[in-house]
């Protein structure tokens, strides 16, 4: 069995996954890390929150952290919280399924989206012209 | 009414006595389950690694999900930095709980860990 150690070339600066996290919760309105991929995910709390998004329509981004370990940890430690999935909205920490489930069962979810211009495809039309 | 699940023996895991004492001292709850899901997901028979915890506690009152959910990890943080592999949360005031907030019912395990 082949095991991947990092190599770090002389020139290479080891890997700063906070900043790597920082990066990429800043790349898209909508980030999330999850288990596995959303054709296929792995955890059904993750998937929970795939659903929903797709409810909403929403294009994000997604990483799957069952294939990095570094970031799997490395998410916990970002936003001081301790289980995946994770839900980013603009860069700030959302929650996790429980929460989104929450929100999407209130309307607070499309809220949230619309404030940051995102147009939920479960947007009542009334609502559209406030 | 505190609720604690109890597997075939009657008896409740260590972890989820300890999750029911701390959640009871730090909290103050008024009403407290405490469920061991770890049987919904692929681990070992008697694992207590998943659990889902309904609090209605005074502590929640003015305060947002995020925060709810962050002071009951605060609460839980040594379990959850070990052998707790998920918890799910539903928080709620009392006033909240009285008008029938439901307990949602948690998603099934797809495979992985």
């Amino acid at each position: 069995i082949e095991t991947q150690q990092p190599r770090y070339l002389s020139s290479e600066a080891p890997r700063d996954v906070q900043k790597e996290i920082g990066d990429l919760v800043a790349k898209n309105k909508v980030v999330i890390f999850m288990k596995g991929v959303p054709e296929a995910p792995q955890c059904g709390f993750s998937n929970a929150v795939v659903q929903i998004l797709r409810m909403h329509a929403v294009t994000y981004d997604a990483h799957n952290v069952l294939v990095d370990e570094e970031l799997r940890q490395g998410i916990k430690d970002f936003s001081s919280w301790p289980t995946i999935p994770q839900v980013y909205i603009e860069g700030e920490f959302i929650g996790g399924c429980d929460i989104l489930l929450q929100m999407h069962q209130t309307g607070e979810l499309i809220e949230e989206l619309q404030k940051v211009g995102i147009k939920s495809a479960l947007m009542d039309p009334e609502d559209e012209k406030k | 009414v505190n609720l604690l699940t109890r597997n075939m023996s009657g008896m409740a895991g260590p972890v989820a006595s300890i999750i029911e004492r701390k959640l009871t001292d730090m909290l103050k709850p008024s009403h407290l389950q405490i469920i061991n899901e770890s049987y919904m997901h692929s681990v070992p028979k008697n694992s207590e690694t998943h659990f889902k915890v309904v609090v209605v506690s005074e502590s929640f009152t003015d305060k947002k999900p995020l925060a709810r959910h962050r002071l009951v990890n605060d609460v839980l943080k040594e379990e959850l930095s070990s052998g707790v592999h998920a918890l799910s949360i539903n928080a709620f005031t009392p006033e909240q709980w009285d008008k029938g907030r439901q307990v949602d019912k948690s998603p099934n395990c797809m495979g992985g860990f």
